[in-house]
């Protein structure tokens, strides 16, 4: 099993979430997160004031999927997820050792 | 007092009232989302406690009886000497100066943001209002500033220049903060506060005609006229400037044109208010910047805005007040067939209520700051006013 976490443009989100329900994916996690890529911060201006913005807001998207669909939902998420511009994002796959469902106890690839 | 000018004096009186919460969310949303609630309840506890001082002895000490040269006395101490209604207009003028008495500390408070104890706030206001604002107000309203000449509508010099300086003595003896100046935390709370001033300022400048006729509608007019003009400039300014216009440019600009034109708003007609708030706008932009040159930590700017906005606004009613179009008796203007004796007298005033207002604020601080000191720890300061001093938060997910 891997696990996929996307960090992506927020606006990008409900493009997204709806290119994996067409392929089927059963769960996704999201957060709003802040950081800095390559894309940087950027400097907003207040009465002639200048403030560096360090931080930009993202969303972070994780899901757990079976091993073979790992590729196909990366392909998903790039080919949804982009806009062409700096700040867009990126997608990384982790393996994963274990997945339980709490309220069955199910394990494995039933829990996903 | 007739029914009609009582009526819009006591409308006039509500409406200020509502400027004291509009300054709080004008300063609470350029303040950071940590020290909002610190910044919304030192605006408001102004509105608990100068009602209360006004009516036991500010009022009496500021007006009563209206020809003394220096203080008033105690004669009408918690109103003492009001044995009947009367017609209401006495009781009405007392409250609408009341609501003045309250926002003026009030302005005080956006320089002072994010550092300082709220406990020596508390005490600040009290002593202010009777060691610097009564004695102001009255030399200007019927003591021997006012004798001499000098015109000051609605408080151009009596608030917002008082205030404004005021602010910068007390951020000498505050210091500035540790932690980094953030932009604000609300722009659309900075907005809506704006629009509460703006609605709220109607009522101060043409209130103060404490009458319904022309010279209140004037008034009207050019607290209208001159917000917009200034809002326009400022952000004309920044965006040849900076190369964007600004919401807070907007904002900005429309509070200090209301304030220039506070001392002149029953004195000036015409074009005159217009060309008051494009100066304004301008002037005020420019001058927000000094802070970060002479290195002091005005937080939102009440320097640059009340006090410069409130010099201009004094200043040029020595070129435009225009008496005949009043049907009025005050002195003519330069524009206006006057000498230059009218300008003489606005410098005058603005200077002795400037140097009052300056080393009394700055010795109060002191003494504060000495008995119980006037700063929080530093790590209230990195923590948030609002937890440290308040146990409350603004905002919860």
């Amino acid at each position: 099993m891997k696990l996929i976490t996307a960090i992506i443009k927020p606006f990008k989100l409900d493009v997204v979430k709806d290119a994996l329900k067409a392929v089927n994916i059963t769960g996704i996690t999201v957060s709003e997160v802040r950081g800095f890529g390559r894309q940087g911060g950027h400097v907003e201006t207040y009465r002639g004031a200048e403030y560096k913005v360090d931080f930009i807001p993202k969303v972070r998207l994780e899901m757990v999927v079976d091993d073979p669909a790992a590729d196909a939902v990366v392909d998903v998420i790039v080919k949804s997820a982009g806009s062409g511009n700096i700040g867009d994002g990126k997608v990384w796959v982790t393996d994963v050792s274990r997945v339980v469902r709490i309220r069955t106890g199910e394990e494995g690839r039933d829990a996903i | 007092m007739e029914p009609a000018g009582l009526t819009w004096v006591l409308i006039s009186s509500a409406l200020v009232l509502f400027m004291t919460p509009g300054l709080a969310f004008f300063y609470g949303g350029m303040d950071r989302r940590r020290n909002v609630l610190n910044m919304l309840m030192m605006n408001f506890y102004c509105i608990l406690a100068v009602p209360v001082l006004w009516m036991l002895a500010g009022y009496s000490l500021a007006q009563v009886p209206f020809e003394n040269d220096w203080l008033g006395s105690l004669d009408a101490f918690a109103l003492g000497d009001l044995k009947t209604a009367g017609d209401g207009g006495t009781l009405a003028t007392i409250a609408f100066l009341g609501m003045f008495a309250a926002i003026t500390p009030a302005l005080i408070s956006g320089a002072v943001a994010g550092r300082m104890k709220f406990a020596a706030w508390a005490v600040f206001v009290p002593l202010w209002l009777f060691i610097v604002y009564v004695p102001i107000f009255k030399w200007l309203y019927g003591g021997w500033l006012g004798q001499r000449g000098s015109l000051d509508f609605a408080g151009g010099t009596a608030i917002h220049v008082n205030a404004g300086i005021a602010a910068l003595a007390a951020v000498f003896v505050l210091g500035r903060r540790k932690v980094d100046p953030a932009p604000p935390h609300s722009m659309p709370l900075v907005m809506i506060g704006t629009g509460i001033l703006w609605f709220g300022w109607f009522g101060f400048n043409a209130g103060s005609a404490l009458n319904a006729n022309g010279q209140a509608a004037q008034a009207f007019m050019n607290t209208f006229l001159a917000g917009a003009a200034a809002g326009l400039a400022w952000v004309v300014t920044e965006w040849i400037r900076a190369g964007r216009p600004t919401n807070l440019g907007a904002a900005s600009g429309i509070v200090a044109g209301l304030v220039a034109v506070t001392p002149a708003a029953g004195y000036v007609s015409g074009i005159a208010p217009i060309i008051i708030g494009l100066v304004a706008g301008v002037v005020c932009s420019l001058a927000v910047r000094l802070k970060s040159k002479l290195r002091y930590d005005d937080a939102l700017d009440v320097v640059g805005v009340h006090f410069v906005g409130g010099l201009v606004g004094s200043l040029l009613i020595g070129f435009f007040a225009n008496p005949k179009f009043f049907e009025a008796e005050f002195t003519a203007g330069l524009f206006y067939g006057g000498d230059s004796g009218l300008l003489v007298e606005q410098l005058i005033a603005n200077v002795v209520a400037i140097v009052w207002s300056f080393v009394l604020t700055f010795v109060i601080m002191k003494v504060l700051d000495v008995v119980m000191g006037v700063r929080v720890e530093e790590q209230a300061e990195v923590t948030g006013l609002d937890l440290a001093l308040h146990l409350e938060t603004a905002y919860h997910d």
